[in-house]
């Protein structure tokens, strides 16, 4: 679904080369990766393989990195307003006396210093945010007493309205129930062609991301494959990512990644293998 | 009780409200009572020194405060929080201590520098306090938005490019001017009462930033005027009042809240 909109042959976003390396340690190795305008793209990944590094990077926050990361064809800055992010989680007290529309405003000048009055366009953008994220009906209550699910549309909301083009969502799926996955994944794929900006979505689940991903980025062992869901979701693919063989079946509309516990090699086939799923 | 001995203690009282009230608020809301708990012991151990080697109690007030508060906000980017700012906390007392035994100061002096003196401030010294403040209300003022970004989200407002470690520690040295001049008044041991309950009060009873500072500047000046009036009628010391006033409205506040959330859900079923 990329928008026809933008048909500059650049890339919105692209990672070239880029290593992370850690007190000694690779994070990540050689990734490489491309994101176009308007681009829906689930960044695949089991916990800890590195993408929470990968949103560092791309915010300019990680300093130990080697190779290229562009927007726009110009290297990564600090605080880019191009770019939006969304973390996993926040920690909001209770008792905070900030409404969820003030915590959007933040978004848009809580970097500013001096005191001046917030222009009435200010306040008329944080209500459509408000209201592109169905955060309307809660807008004036304190942020730190809403339900996870309602912090996450606020987030998004506040995100956004920094009018960023591509935004970074760090695991929006996690610790919710099934049918909210489903409606923050719709409500997504609705911000993304509406305010017509890319999404970046990192999850260790990609089934419930199937009917919007236009790419995906495959993250194992510090490795990164990337392409359509079909060009990447494939044995010979993720076998070379993870190091030893993978089949992928498909089930009802849904993916499965299924290992082998057995290292690559001639394995014994009379073995009967071990299935492990994703 | 409105005597012209007793203007300046008025006039100082205010401006120390109005300046605790202000800087308590984002105290409360950044989770900094401890700070504002160590800071006043610095600016304790400074005037103690100040008397020492006979200097104006102010400069010692000022200077130490700021020390405690640059202490806290440089060791505290190596050790845990609340550990580096024990440790301030610790070493000021112990430097406070030594200076107060070298020192000749009158125990009166040193009860006031504790507990806190209606007429702490002197005619002498009401302009600086005057300047001072007005220059923290200044900063905070421009401090404002950064100020509340980091302390509601720090992750998002790094990301969005505010420098998080700087805001902290000009913020410190607001707590540190503010607590330098409110100490004479109030005292050092119950400084931070001030900074702690009105605030604490207000952030409870209503949900916008701006509304919550402006109440918890009105309470905190309710505080001070209820407690000089109380200190000279029942010659308690002032920091009597104003910690049992802090805590009260606190309470005051949490019971008020809650009946009033009983009674929507009431209303509404």
């Amino acid at each position: 679904m990329t928008s026809q909109l933008h048909e500059a042959s650049q890339p919105l976003l692209e990672v070239r080369g880029a290593t992370v390396n850690i007190d000694g340690r690779d994070i990540l190795r050689d990734v490489n990766f491309s994101i176009n305008h308007g681009e829906f793209t689930g960044l695949i990944g089991s916990n800890g393989a590195g993408k929470t590094t990968l949103f560092r990077v791309i915010l300019g926050l990680q300093r130990q990195v080697t190779g290229s990361v562009l927007v726009h064809g110009e290297p990564i800055t600090r605080a880019n307003r191009s770019i939006g992010y969304v973390p996993q989680k926040v920690l909001f007290d209770p008792d905070l006396p900030i409404r969820a529309r003030d915590l959007v405003a933040l978004g848009a000048d809580g970097h500013r210093y001096g005191l001046s009055r917030r222009p009435r366009a200010l306040h008329a953008a944080v209500d459509e945010m408000l209201d592109a994220v169905d955060a309307g009906s809660f807008a004036d209550r304190r942020v730190g007493g809403l339900s996870g699910g309602e912090q996450q549309r606020v987030l998004v909301a506040h995100a956004l309205i920094s009018r960023p083009e591509l935004l970074l969502l760090d695991e929006p799926l996690a610790n919710l129930d099934p049918g909210s996955v489903e409606e923050i994944i719709a409500l997504l794929h609705r911000v993304s062609q509406r305010q017509r900006v890319a999404i970046l979505l990192s999850a260790h689940e990609m089934n419930p991301l199937l009917p919007v991903m236009d790419r995906v980025v495959y993250v194992a062992n510090g490795h990164v494959a990337s392409g359509t869901t079909d060009e990447v979701v494939r044995p010979s693919v993720l076998s070379a990512l993870y190091g030893h063989h993978v089949d992928v079946l498909r089930v009802h509309g849904r993916v499965l990644v299924v290992a082998t516990a057995l290292p690559v090699g001639p394995a014994p086939s009379d073995q009967h293998p071990e299935f492990v799923v994703e | 009780m409105f005597a012209s001995f007793m203007t300046n203690a008025w006039l100082s009282g205010t401006v120390v409200a109005l300046l605790a009230g202000a800087v308590g608020f984002f105290v409360v809301v950044r989770g900094a009572s401890f700070a504002a708990h160590a800071i006043p012991n610095g600016a304790f151990a400074g005037a103690a020194g100040a008397y020492l080697v006979g200097m104006n109690p102010l400069v010692g007030l000022v200077s130490f405060a700021l020390l405690s508060a640059l202490g806290i906000g440089v060791t505290s980017r190596r050790v845990r929080n609340d550990v580096a700012t024990a440790l301030s906390l610790v070493a000021m007392l112990a430097l406070g201590a030594a200076f107060l035994s070298a020192s000749l100061i009158y125990e009166p002096t040193i009860n006031a520098l504790l507990f806190g003196e209606i007429l702490g401030v002197s005619s002498a010294q009401l302009w600086p306090v005057l300047v001072l403040g007005a220059l923290s209300v200044l900063a905070l003022g421009w401090l404002y938005r950064p100020l509340v970004y980091t302390s509601v989200a720090p992750e998002l407002a790094r990301a969005r490019g505010v420098n998080a470690t700087l805001v902290d520690v000009l913020f410190l040295a607001v707590v540190a001017l503010a607590t330098a001049l409110t100490v004479p008044v109030v005292g050092a041991l119950l400084t931070f009462s001030l900074m702690i309950g009105p605030p604490a009060a207000a952030r409870v009873l209503v949900a916008r930033p701006g509304l919550a500072i402006a109440l918890s500047v009105a309470l905190s000046v309710l505080t001070v005027w209820v407690s000089i009036a109380a200190s000279y009628t029942f010659n308690l010391p002032i920091g009597f009042f104003v910690g049992v006033l802090g805590a009260s409205l606190y309470l005051a506040a949490r019971v008020f809240a809650r009946r009033r959330v009983s009674d929507s859900v009431t209303y509404r079923a």
